[in-house]
C-alpha cells in the first residue's frame, strides 16, 4: 500500500472529526444484549436506529415530571410541556440550519410527512382559489424515481389518481446511482413536483441533487427530498441543499418510534392549505367554516407525540454533541471496510455503489442464490441481525431482477469487529446451503 | 447451531435443493379441471403459483412454481409428495394437519403417517416470522382447488 502525503497546511486526514467508538456504545443500553447465546450484532440501523439513554431518560422523565397536554393550559406543567415541545421544535429547526422552528412541522413518521405534502396538493386542486403552485389536473406531472422507497411512490401514485395527473420517474443505473442523463426531458414545465429520496434506504446511495434542484427551479417546479436515511447520518442545511421540502423520521435518529418531521420553506407552507383537520389547527371555527392556523400548527391537528418530540429533541442534542461530521466519517470508514470485506466472500453480489464516495453505511446484497430470508435467519442464529426482503423498496428490486435482498447497516455505533462478525457469518450460510 | 438445525432440517434442505414436481403442468386428463392460484408474501416477496387438476374426487395432479426462500419451496415440494393423487377429502385432512401443526407456536407433535415430510416442519412453527413461508405454498393449494371446485379446509389463525 502506498500513501500519498498531504501537503502540509492542507487538511489532513487526522484533522477529521472523529467519535470514540466504545464511548458511545456505552450510551445504548441494548448493545449489551445477547442474541442466541451470542452478542448482539446490529446491522439494521437503517431500519431503526437504537436509543442512547439520554434519550430514554428524556423520554421518561417528560411522563414523570412534566406530562401535560400543549398549547392549550395557562397552568404549570402545561407550561412546561409546551416549552418542553417548542423548544424541541427549535433544536430540530436549528439542526437543519432552518431559518425559523416554523418550518419544522411534526409529524408521525416520513410516510405522514409526504402524504401530507401530496394531500396539500389535492386539497389546493379542488379549491378555486387554490395556490397555482400545488394546483395539479390532467397534463401536470410529478416525478419521482426508481430508488424511491414506497413511502415516496405510493402517496404521489395516489394523489396522481386523484387529480389526473401523470406520475414519471428517473431511472437507475447499473451502478445504482440516478440515472439523470434524462433529465431534461423528465422535468419540464409541466412538473409540479419532483420527490426523491436523498440516500437510498436499499441502495446507500446518496444522491447529488444539485443539478436536479437548478433543473427544478428552472421549470418553476417544487422539489421534495426525502431525508428519512441522510439526517440520522449527514450532516444536512437546508439551506445548502436548496430544497422546498425534506421529510425524516425520528426512529432513525436516535430518537423514539411516532415521531417525524416535514420542513418546509415557510413561505410554501403558508401558501398550503390544511390536510387533518381538528383541534389546535384552528384560528376560529363557527358552525359554518372555520379559518386555520398558521403553520406549523396547521399541520398538527390533535394532540401530537409530545413525548416523542421532545425526546427526538434530546437525540437531536446527542447528535450534535458527538458531531454529525464525526458520524458522518465514522461511515464513511465502516463503509469502506464493509464494501472491501464483503468484497471478499466469494460469490457475494453488493447492489449499488461498490466505491464508499456518493454513498452511505446502508448496503444491500446477494449471496449466491440463498434466499434472503435463509439468509437473515442463519445470521439471526448467530446474533447478527440484518434486514432481509424488499426493504419497502419493490422498484429497486425489480431493478436489479432479484425478489429481496440482504441489507446490513450501520451507525455511529457500529464497529467493524461487528462487519467481520457478519462476514463469518456468511460462511455460515455457505455451509447450510452448499 | 442446534436450534438452527430445528429450523433448517436435512429433509427441508434437500427437498429445497432438489424440488419434487416443480414446474407448472396442464392436466394428463382432458376431462379435469384445472385451475391456479398465485400468493404472495408481502413482507418479504416470496411468490408461488400452485395448479390443481383433478375430476373432483381425485386430485390428479398438483404442479407449482415459484421464487422464494428455502422454507416456502419447500414446503411447496413436500405439498406436491403429500397431496398429489390423494382423494380430496384425504388431501383436506393433511392440509389441516399441516396448517394446525404450523400454527401451534412448535407445541404440536406431528403425525408422521399423516404429515411424512412434512414433519420436518415442526420446528419452523417456532419462528413466527417464518410460518408464513411454510404455509404460502399450502394457502395457494386452498385456493386452487377451491377454483377447482373440491372442498374447503378451515381458515388459518396465523
Amino acid at each position: 500500500m502506498t500513501s500519498i502525503a498531504i501537503p502540509s497546511g492542507m487538511p489532513q486526514y487526522d484533522d477529521v472529526p472523529r467519535l470514540d467508538v466504545a464511548r458511545v456504545r456505552a450510551d445504548f443500553p441494548i448493545l449489551d444484549r445477547e442474541i442466541n447465546g451470542h452478542p448482539l450484532v446490529y446491522l439494521d440501523s437503517a431500519n431503526t436506529s437504537h436509543k442512547p439513554r439520554q434519550v430514554l431518560d428524556v423520554l421518561g422523565e417528560h411522563y414523570a415530571r412534566h406530562n401535560a397536554n400543549v398549547s392549550r393550559s395557562v397552568h404549570t406543567l402545561g407550561t412546561e410541556a409546551t416549552e418542553a415541545y417548542e423548544g424541541a421544535r427549535a433544536k430540530i429547526a436549528a439542526f437543519l440550519n432552518a431559518s425559523s422552528p416554523d418550518e419544522v412541522v411534526f409529524t408521525k413518521n416520513s410516510t405522514e410527512a409526504i402524504n401530507i405534502v401530496a394531500y396539500a396538493f389535492s386539497n389546493a386542486s379542488l379549491r378555486p382559489d387554490g395556490d397555482p403552485r400545488f394546483r395539479l389536473g390532467p397534463g401536470d406531472e410529478v416525478v419521482i424515481s426508481e430508488m424511491e422507497h414506497h413511502s415516496n411512490i405510493v402517496p404521489w401514485q395516489l394523489l396522481c389518481e386523484r387529480t389526473g395527473a401523470t406520475l414519471r420517474w428517473f431511472p437507475v443505473t447499473d451502478q445504482g446511482r440516478l440515472d439523470e442523463s434524462g433529465l431534461d426531458d423528465l422535468v419540464t414545465e409541466r412538473t409540479k413536483i419532483v420527490s426523491l429520496v436523498h440516500m437510498s434506504n436499499i441502495l446507500g446511495t446518496v444522491n447529488a441533487t444539485s443539478r436536479i434542484t437548478a433543473r427544478v427551479r428552472e421549470v418553476g417546479a417544487l422539489l421534495l427530498l426525502d431525508c428519512s436515511q441522510s439526517v440520522p447520518h449527514l450532516p444536512i442545511d437546508v439551506v445548502d441543499l436548496d430544497a422546498d421540502y425534506i421529510v425524516f423520521t425520528g426512529h432513525k435518529m436516535c430518537g423514539p418510534t411516532g415521531i417525524g418531521v416535514l420542513w418546509g420553506r415557510g413561505e410554501l407552507l403558508a401558501a398550503m392549505p390544511p390536510v387533518f383537520g381538528g383541534g389546535s389547527m384552528i384560528e376560529t371555527v363557527t358552525m359554518a367554516r372555520s379559518t386555520f392556523a398558521a403553520p406549523p400548527a396547521r399541520f398538527e391537528a390533535g394532540t401530537p407525540p409530545i413525548a416523542e418530540a421532545v425526546a427526538l429533541g434530546a437525540a437531536v442534542d446527542y447528535l450534535t454533541g458527538i458531531g454529525m461530521p464525526a458520524i458522518q466519517w465514522h461511515e464513511k470508514e465502516l463503509t469502506a471496510y464493509a464494501l472491501e470485506a464483503l468484497g471478499s466472500v466469494r460469490d457475494l453480489r453488493i447492489f449499488g455503489p461498490t466505491v464508499p464516495v456518493g454513498r452511505g453505511g446502508t448496503i444491500s446484497f446477494a449471496l449466491g442464490d440463498v434466499h434472503p430470508h435463509d439468509v437473515g435467519q442463519v445470521l439471526d442464529s448467530l446474533g447478527v441481525q440484518v434486514r432481509v426482503g424488499h426493504h419497502c423498496a419493490k422498484p429497486v428490486c425489480s431493478r436489479f431482477g432479484v425478489p429481496a435482498m440482504t441489507r446490513a447497516s450501520f451507525y455511529l455505533y457500529t464497529t467493524t469487529e461487528e462487519i467481520d462478525a457478519l462476514v463469518a457469518g456468511l460462511e455460515q450460510v455457505r455451509k447450510v446451503f452448499d | 447451531m442446534v436450534q438452527l438445525d430445528q429450523l433448517y432440517q436435512e429433509i427441508i434442505l434437500d427437498h429445497y435443493k432438489h424440488p419434487h414436481g416443480r414446474g407448472l403442468r396442464d392436466a394428463d386428463d382432458p376431462g379435469d379441471q384445472v385451475a391456479e392460484a398465485h400468493h404472495v408474501n408481502p413482507t418479504c416477496g416470496d411468490e408461488v403459483t400452485v395448479r390443481v387438476a383433478t375430476d373432483g374426487a381425485v386430485l390428479h395432479d398438483i404442479s407449482y412454481d415459484g421464487m422464494g426462500c428455502s422454507i416456502s419451496q419447500a414446503s411447496a415440494s413436500v405439498l406436491h409428495e403429500l397431496l398429489r393423487g390423494r382423494g380430496a377429502g384425504e388431501a383436506f385432512e393433511v392440509h389441516e394437519a399441516f396448517v394446525e401443526l404450523m400454527s401451534g407456536r412448535g407445541q404440536v407433535t406431528p403425525d408422521e403417517d399423516v404429515l411424512g415430510d412434512g414433519v420436518a416442519f415442526a420446528g419452523v412453527a417456532r419462528y413466527p416470522a417464518r410460518v408464513k413461508c411454510a404455509l404460502l405454498p399450502w394457502m395457494a393449494f386452498k385456493d386452487a382447488a377451491a377454483r377447482a371446485g373440491v372442498g374447503v379446509s378451515p381458515e388459518v389463525k396465523a
